[in-house]
């Protein structure tokens, strides 16, 4: 019977869990989502997609349509392509200094990024476990302080609210972390996967334009479609030339981006695991004190 | 003797001053009077009744002391002293070492401090005006410490060595500091000289640590790694905390084997407690047995109390497992976090080398430090989870089984008096068949034999509802005395966790503060 109300007294405090973690998630994905549109709202030339101003004005439901078998395939395979490409691709050399610069920094940085990602989750799943396990001795605490027959009872209830405080606390520094630290992390693991495909299209285009000057050359030797040559030859150039220089910026532009993102959630970081060291010191130390007056 | 009273209610601490063990009291003849539980064996022993006159003590006896040990002491020495009971014959076993035959307890005596004859265990006198002596310089002041491990010899036959050390006032020893080398087999085959002793006359010796044939062979073999050491360090808090409750024992303490155990350079090797030793076998026979004994016996209760207290250690003993189980995931999982937040730390290294921004790349080498740092801390917390909360744990639910062990001893007594009692009433049936029968020549010859069983199946009766008696309220006092220490002990253990639990968030917050100014700096 007691084991019985023991749960009842816990049911209002699962749902509660429930509802924390299902906020903790929530908060997760608004988050992500307030980036993503400020992203686009930033971009000199996203900003004016027509897509995105109905995205952001019409007040009905947009119905979007998800991508249809056919479409995954396309997807699929442009992948493969890429992949295989950029083998190819990478092993050219880049004439430009700058490119050739960011191209090795974001082999290494994207592959480091990838790997603190990793590790990062792992560290915040931990931290939850940790948090799970202390609110299970929590409420064995409890069970302890309602059966226990001598002075220990009143002990063990108060030890067992202790646990259950610093259990929520706990929950919340693993959330936070996840936020603050895994998300990010996360979040430029893609960035720089997508500056890395940006290289890989400029590159792309690059072999495109040395292509269709080896054309043009074997053109004007053989004096044979030499116009035809020149304009694929001017189209490709200039091509190279604009996506070169869009590339530039929007490389300057991730760095800025990179930087101010990580100090704006580092800060938060450190404050909020101060904020919750803090709390949980003073749980403790409360709870310390009652229990050292007692006895 | 009839009504024992309740275990007192605790909370009321209070302070003995030394001038009332000054006015005489007789602390150890109290201490004389627990063992004079009488024997299970039948010849009782017949020697002149040590005439031990007990002082007044009632008022005091109601009074609980908390605070330490030795207050624990004399507290229960006033307890016994007014429960007078009218049975005194002292038992002098001639045998006080036994080896697992069970064994009559020693009377708690120890010799003139003037004679220097001890190292063997020898039958003692004890004149009352020494014990005043001894009451009066005495204070229980004895603290053990386990340590040193050192390994001894090489491959199987290794073995490891621990350093005991013992600080003491206490007169009945030779020195006040002491020490002696001792291994593993030495500890368990002083528990097992002691349980043979105690247990079945109701006291709660505390148990041994466990034998691990695992970690033990990985000793041997030699490996250096940390999880050797671990268990070895394990194993020698595990040996101490042992030491330390069996000494807090009033009765223990007074045992000539663990003085022997504690100062003589040279104990004989305890083989017996080896587990596939021919000992060894029998004890998990006599086990077995025990077990299918305790299905069978159905007693009736007539007292409230222990049924009471039988039910109370039941729930006790599951809680305290489940709670152990969940503190020891806690351990796990608070190494994991110790390990991935390293992994982490390491990584967010690497990545402020691979970031081309200055100011940004030194903020992730300040914050792959500062996690470095963390995981150190949750290191030292998930130790502190371990050796304090959890083998604290663990040690209560071994005790527990053992209260569990002295409540059953309590039910085989009952199970012999009452057989006794079943025997002597076949006599008497016998005896009154034999008066209505006719045969005149055999007949005299059959009433005088069954005369003298019908005395001795009465005296056994008595000697049963006597044991009986005795082992009840041992029990009651050992289980009071028991109670006490659980909260003293939990208590105490929960407040240093806590202050654990407090260190690392105060270290945390200085950590975190140290890097918010460097994240800040990021430009």
């Amino acid at each position: 019977m007691t084991t019985a109300l023991t749960e009842i007294k816990h049911l209002p405090t699962l749902i509660l869990l429930v509802c924390c973690e299902y906020l903790a998630i929530f908060k997760k994905t608004v988050a992500m989502h307030e980036v993503f549109l400020c992203r686009v709202a930033a971009h000199p030339i996203l900003r004016k997609d027509l897509n995105f101003h109905v995205f952001l004005e019409y007040n009905q439901d947009l119905s979007v349509r998800g991508k249809n078998k056919k479409e995954k395939l396309e997807d699929f395979f442009k992948n493969m392509v890429k992949s295989a490409d950029g083998v190819i691709v990478s092993g050219v050399k880049d004439v430009d200094d700058f490119f050739e610069h960011e191209r090795t920094f974001l082999v290494e940085y994207h592959n480091r990024v990838k790997d603190a990602s990793g590790k990062s989750d792992k560290m915040t799943r931990s931290h939850k476990s940790v948090a799970d396990d202390c609110n299970r001795i929590g409420s064995s605490l409890y069970t302890l302080g309602t059966q226990d027959s001598t002075d220990m009872c009143k002990f063990f209830l108060k030890v067992s609210e202790l646990f259950d405080k610093t259990r929520k606390i706990e929950a919340r520094v693993s959330a936070d972390e996840d936020l603050k630290l895994s998300d990010l992390l996360k979040y430029y693991l893609r960035e720089s996967q997508a500056a890395k495909d940006l290289l890989y299209r400029r590159s792309r285009s690059l072999v495109d334009y040395e292509n269709a000057n080896k054309a043009l050359d074997k053109a004007r030797a053989k004096n044979k479609d030499v116009l035809q040559a020149e304009t694929t030859q001017q189209v490709c150039c200039q091509k190279f030339e604009k996506i070169s220089e869009s590339a530039k910026q929007e490389l300057v532009d991730f760095k800025t981006r990179r930087v101010a993102a990580f100090r704006k959630n580092l800060v938060e970081l450190a404050e909020l695991e101060l904020k919750h060291a803090k709390g949980n010191l003073q749980l403790l130390q409360s709870c310390l004190a009652v229990l050292n007056g007692d006895t | 003797m009839a009504a024992e009273r309740e275990p007192p209610p605790l909370g009321e601490a209070r302070q003995p001053e030394l001038e009332e063990l000054e006015d005489g009291e007789d602390l150890f003849t109290s201490t004389v009077s627990t063992l004079e539980s009488s024997p299970s064996s039948p010849e009782p022993a017949s020697l002149p009744t040590e005439d031990i006159s007990t002082n007044s003590n009632g008022p005091k006896t109601a009074e609980i002391i908390l605070d330490d040990d030795r207050e624990d002491l004399f507290a229960e020495a006033t307890e016994e002293v007014s429960l007078d009971s009218p049975e005194r014959e002292p038992i002098l076993s001639p045998d006080p070492t036994p080896a697992i035959t069970p064994v009559t307890p020693t009377t708690l005596v120890t010799p003139r401090m003037e004679s220097k004859s001890i190292t063997a265990p020898v039958i003692f006198d004890r004149s009352r005006e020494e014990i005043e002596e001894e009451a009066n310089g005495d204070v229980f002041d004895i603290e053990i410490n386990v340590s040193d491990p050192e390994k001894v010899g090489d491959g199987m036959n290794a073995y490891m060595a621990y350093r005991v050390t013992t600080k003491t006032s206490l007169s009945m020893f030779h020195k006040n500091e002491f020490s002696v080398k001792r291994r593993f087999s030495d500890f368990l085959g002083l528990h097992s000289k002691l349980a043979t002793k105690y247990l079945h006359v109701g006291y709660i010796v505390p148990p041994a640590p466990e034998k691990s044939i695992v970690g033990m062979t990985k000793v041997k073999v030699g490996k250096e790694d940390s999880s050797s050491t671990e268990f070895v360090e394990k194993r020698r808090a595990a040996l101490e905390r042992y030491l330390q409750r069996t000494v807090k024992h009033p009765t223990l303490l007074q045992d000539p084997d663990l003085r022997q155990f504690l100062e003589s350079s040279e104990l004989p090797r305890a083989v017996n407690t080896q587990a596939l030793s021919g000992a060894g076998i029998l004890r998990m026979v006599n086990k077995a047995a025990d077990a299918v004994n305790k299905m069978t016996i159905k007693m009736n209760e007539s007292d409230a109390w222990f049924e009471e207290k039988q039910q109370q250690f039941e729930n006790l003993d599951q809680q305290l497992r489940k709670l152990h189980a969940s503190v020891e995931a806690l351990v796990c999982h608070r190494k994991e976090l110790s390990a991935n937040t390293a992994a982490f730390a390491k990584s967010a290294a690497m990545l402020g080398n691979s970031e081309d921004h200055t100011a940004l790349s030194r903020a992730l080498s300040q914050l792959a430090e500062v996690e470095e740092k963390i995981d150190q801390l949750h290191q030292e917390q998930a130790f502190a989870d371990f050796y304090v909360f959890s083998e604290l744990l663990g040690d209560y639910i071994r005790l527990i089984a053992a209260v569990k062990g002295v409540l059953d001893h309590r039910m085989k007594c009952w199970q012999k008096w009452q057989d006794a009692q079943v025997t002597l009433q076949k006599k008497r049936e016998a005896e009154a068949k034999l008066q209505l029968a006719n045969k005149p020549d055999k007949l005299q010859q059959a009433k005088d034999e069954i005369k003298e069983e019908i005395e001795e199946w009465e005296t056994k009766v008595q000697q049963g509802e006597r044991d009986f008696e005795q082992i009840s309220k041992t029990i009651r006092k050992e289980v009071g005395r028991f109670e006490k220490e659980r909260v003293k002990d939990f208590k105490t253990v929960i407040i240093k966790y806590l202050e654990s639990l407090v260190q690392t968030q105060q270290q945390l917050i200085k950590y975190w503060e140290a890097f918010l100014p460097e994240a800040k700096a990021i430009a």
